[in-house]
C-alpha cells in the first residue's frame, strides 16, 4: 500500500532543494548586512541595494573606526577575553585532571559537589549580592568571575583526560619520581592540547559576546565591552533617533549615516569570529561531540 | 578465596591510614582542585546560600542572615499580585513555542546526512553554524534593522505586495513570533550538529538489508534513522525541559519595549527589573527561587517520565 514511491534521484532533487532554501534564508541576512555596510544609505533604504553593494562607499566604517567608545569597547573587550579564558583554563584543567585519577578519594562526593550546580543555582540575585560584596563591581572582574568554568565543561574535560591519558604512563612516571605538578604540566597538557583548544574556543566566543554580565555589574563607561556599545548603537539607540529634539536638517543627515554605522558595526564586531570559526570548526564540532559521549 | 586480594598489598591498615597514607602521596591531585572548588563556592554555594533572602527583608546592613525572616510573605504578595498570571502566561507560551520547534534541527541533521555531494554538505554545515557566532546583541540589531517599519526589508517587501508596513517590534503579537524565529535561526545549524554525530553512527548494515527489502529512502529514514537517533533526542529534550522557565531571558529584555511588555514580559526579565532596577532584592529573590523550583520540577517529572516510557534518561 505505497502512496507514491520517490526514487532516488527525486529524493536527492528534493533535498537538495529544501537544504538551498534553508542555506539562503540563513546566509541571506548576513550578506545583506555586509553588503549594506558599504553601500550608499540611500539605496539601502530605497530598495535599490538588495544583494550587492550599490555605490559603494566606506562612510560607515570611517564612522566606525574614528569613534572611541567603539575603540575602547574593543580593546576592553579583548582584554577581557584573553584574562577570562587564561583564568578558565587555570580553573578548568587541573580540576577536570584531578576528577580523572582514580587515586582521588571521594571522587563522587566531589563530582556531586560540581554536578548540583548545574541543576540549582541561587539565582539572579543572591549572586548579584555575592558578587557586589566581594567588591567586584565595576571591575573586570565582574564580567570574567561569575561565569568562570561551567560543571559541563568540567565534565567534557574529564572525560577527553579518561580517554586520552594513559594510566601506565602517569603511573610509570609517579615511580620515576615526578610529582603530579610535573606530570601535569609536562605530559598531561601538551598530550591535550585538542581539548585544550576546544575549551578555550567555547570560553572565548562567550565572553566576546556576553552583555548581561557587563550591563548589571559596571556603570563606568571606561569599562564597557563591545557587546554593550553595540546595545546601545543598535537596540537602544533606536528609540533616540526617534526623538524629536535636534535641528531637522542635522537629523535626516543623523538618521541616514547612523543607518550606515549600524551595519558597519555590526561587521566589524563580528567579522572577527566569522572569519575564524570555519577554520577552528573542527574543534567546536569535537566540543559538542565529547560532551555527547557523557549522556 | 575471595577477600584475600586486598589483604596482600595493605596489610592490616586503619581507614584513616589509608587515607592518610593517600594523602601524602597524592596531595598534589587534591591542590588541582582548589581553583574549581573556591569557584564552586563563592560564586555558585553562596548564593545558594543567600537564597533565603526570599524568605526574608533583605537590608543590606544586617545582612544575609541578619535580615529578618517574613516566610512566604513575598511569595504571596507575587502570587495574588495583577501581574503573576501575566508573567507566567507569558513564559510558558513562550517556551512551549521554543519547545514545539525543537524538531527542527533534527530534520537538518536528517536532511543533511541524505547529502551525498561532501563538499556541499561542508559547506552547508559551515554557513548553517554562521549565526551560533553572532551575539545576541548583534542579532537583535539585525532584527531591528529588518523590521524597521519604514526602511527595513521585510516591511519593504509588504508594502511592494500590497499589503500594509507592520511595526513587529512595538507589537505585542508578533513579539513571540519574532523572538522565536529569529532563534531559529540562530540556532538551527548548530542544534543540529549533535544528532548530524549520532547518525553517523547508525549501522549501515540496516541499511543495506533494508534496501535489499526494497525500502525507500524515506522509509528509511523514517525506520533506521529517527528510531536510531531517539535515545540522544530524549536526552536533549529532557535537558531542554530543564530549562523551561529560563527562555533566554537575556533576548527577551533586548527586544523587550513598554509596547510589546504585555507578551514579552516574562519572569526572569521581571525578576531584573524588580531586583536590579529597582533594588526589591527579597522580593526579586522570591520570584526566582519559584522559577527555579518548577524548571527542577519539570526535569524531575520529564526525566523519570522519560525512563518508564523508553529507557533513556539522564540519570
Amino acid at each position: 500500500m505505497k502512496r507514491f514511491t520517490l526514487s532516488d534521484k527525486g529524493f536527492d532533487l528534493i533535498n537538495t532543494i529544501f537544504l538551498l532554501i534553508i542555506l539562503v534564508l540563513i546566509v541571506y541576512p548576513l550578506i545583506f548586512v555586509l553588503s549594506a555596510s558599504i553601500s550608499d544609505p540611500q539605496a539601502v533604504s530605497s530598495g535599490k541595494m538588495w544583494l550587492w553593494p550599490v555605490d559603494i562607499t566606506f562612510k560607515g566604517y570611517e564612522r566606525v573606526f574614528a569613534n572611541d567608545a567603539i575603540w575602547l569597547g574593543y580593546r576592553n573587550t579583548i582584554i577581557y577575553t584573553i584574562v577570562g579564558t587564561a583564568i578558565h583554563l587555570f580553573v578548568l584543567l587541573p580540576c577536570a585532571y584531578a576528577l580523572s585519577r582514580k587515586e582521588l578519594m571521594a571522587k563522587k562526593l566531589i563530582l556531586w559537589f560540581v554536578l548540583f550546580t548545574m541543576l540549582f543555582n541561587g539565582g539572579l540575585i543572591p549572586t548579584y549580592l555575592v558578587v557586589k560584596s566581594m567588591g567586584m563591581l565595576d571591575t573586570m572582574w565582574a564580567i570574567i568571575i561569575p561565569n568562570v568554568v561551567g560543571a559541563w565543561s568540567i565534565l567534557v574535560a574529564r572525560a577527553f583526560f579518561q580517554q586520552s591519558i594513559p594510566d601506565q604512563l602517569v603511573e610509570a612516571s609517579k615511580i620515576d619520581g615526578a610529582s603530579d605538578f610535573y606530570i601535569f604540566i609536562r605530559m598531561v597538557l601538551p598530550l591535550s592540547l585538542p581539548i585544550i583548544a576546544v575549551m578555550a574556543l567555547f570560553h572565548a566566543v562567550n565572553l566576546w559576546n556576553q552583555y548581561f554580565n557587563a550591563l548589571i555589574y559596571l556603570s563606568d563607561r571606561d569599562k564597557y565591552p563591545l557587546q554593550l556599545i553595540l546595545r546601545e548603537i543598535l537596540v537602544v539607540n533606536q528609540m533616540q533617533l526617534n526623538d524629536p529634539g535636534g535641528s531637522a536638517e542635522s537629523l535626516v543627515d543623523q538618521v541616514k549615516t547612523a543607518g550606515l554605522i549600524k551595519y558597519a558595526v555590526i561587521i566589524v564586531s563580528s567579522l572577527p569570529l566569522l572569519l575564524v570559526y570555519p577554520f577552528v570548526q573542527r574543534f567546536f564540532v569535537q566540543g559538542v561531540l565529547i560532551g555527547s559521549i557523557k549522556e | 578465596m575471595k577477600g584475600v586480594k586486598n589483604d596482600i598489598s595493605v596489610p592490616a591498615q586503619s581507614k584513616f591510614d589509608q587515607v592518610r597514607k593517600n594523602f601524602a602521596r597524592n596531595w598534589q591531585i587534591y591542590v588541582f582542585l582548589l581553583p574549581a572548588v573556591a569557584y564552586f563556592i563563592l560564586l555558585h554555594y553562596i548564593p545558594m546560600y543567600g537564597v533565603q533572602i526570599a524568605f526574608k527583608n533583605f537590608f543590606a546592613n544586617l545582612g544575609i542572615w541578619g535580615s529578618p525572616w517574613v516566610g512566604f510573605d513575598h511569595f504571596e504578595r507575587f502570587f495574588n499580585s495583577y501581574y503573576f498570571w501575566r508573567l507566567l502566561k507569558n513564559t510558558l507560551i513562550l517556551s512551549a513555542y521554543q519547545l514545539i520547534l525543537f524538531p527542527l534541527p533534527i530534520i537538518l541533521a536528517l536532511s543533511l546526512h541524505e547529502v551525498k555531494n561532501s563538499i556541499f554538505k561542508r559547506w552547508a554545515q559551515t554557513l548553517t553554524y554562521a549565526p551560533h557566532f553572532i551575539s545576541v546583541v548583534v542579532v537583535v540589531g539585525m532584527i531591528v534593522i529588518f523590521l524597521d517599519p519604514t526602511t527595513g526589508l521585510v516591511n519593504r517587501l509588504i508594502l511592494f505586495f500590497g499589503g500594509d508596513p507592520v511595526n513587529f517590534l512595538t507589537s505585542p503579537g508578533w513579539f513571540r513570533h519574532v523572538f522565536t524565529w529569529s532563534g531559529v535561526w540562530q540556532t538551527l545549524g548548530w542544534g543540529s550538529i549533535i544528532y548530524l554525530a549520532a547518525l553517523s553512527g547508525v549501522n549501515p548494515e540496516l541499511h543495506e538489508a533494508a534496501k535489499v527489502d526494497g525500502a525507500s529512502r524515506l522509509q528509511r529514514i523514517f525506520h533506521i534513522n529517527i528510531p536510531s537517533i531517539l535515545p540522544t533526542i530524549v536526552v536533549l529534550f529532557i535537558l531542554n525541559i530543564g530549562s523551561f522557565m529560563t527562555v533566554g531571558f537575556e533576548k527577551v529584555l533586548l527586544m523587550q519595549n513598554n509596547l510589546n511588555a504585555k507578551t514579552s514580559d516574562v519572569i526572569q526579565t521581571f525578576v531584573y527589573q524588580t531586583g536590579l532596577l529597582e533594588g526589591q532584592y527579597s522580593f526579586a529573590a522570591a520570584i526566582g527561587l519559584f522559577d527555579s523550583a518548577i524548571n527542577i520540577a519539570l526535569l524531575v517529572l520529564f526525566n523519570s517520565v522519560a525512563r518508564k516510557v523508553s529507557d533513556n534518561s539522564l540519570w
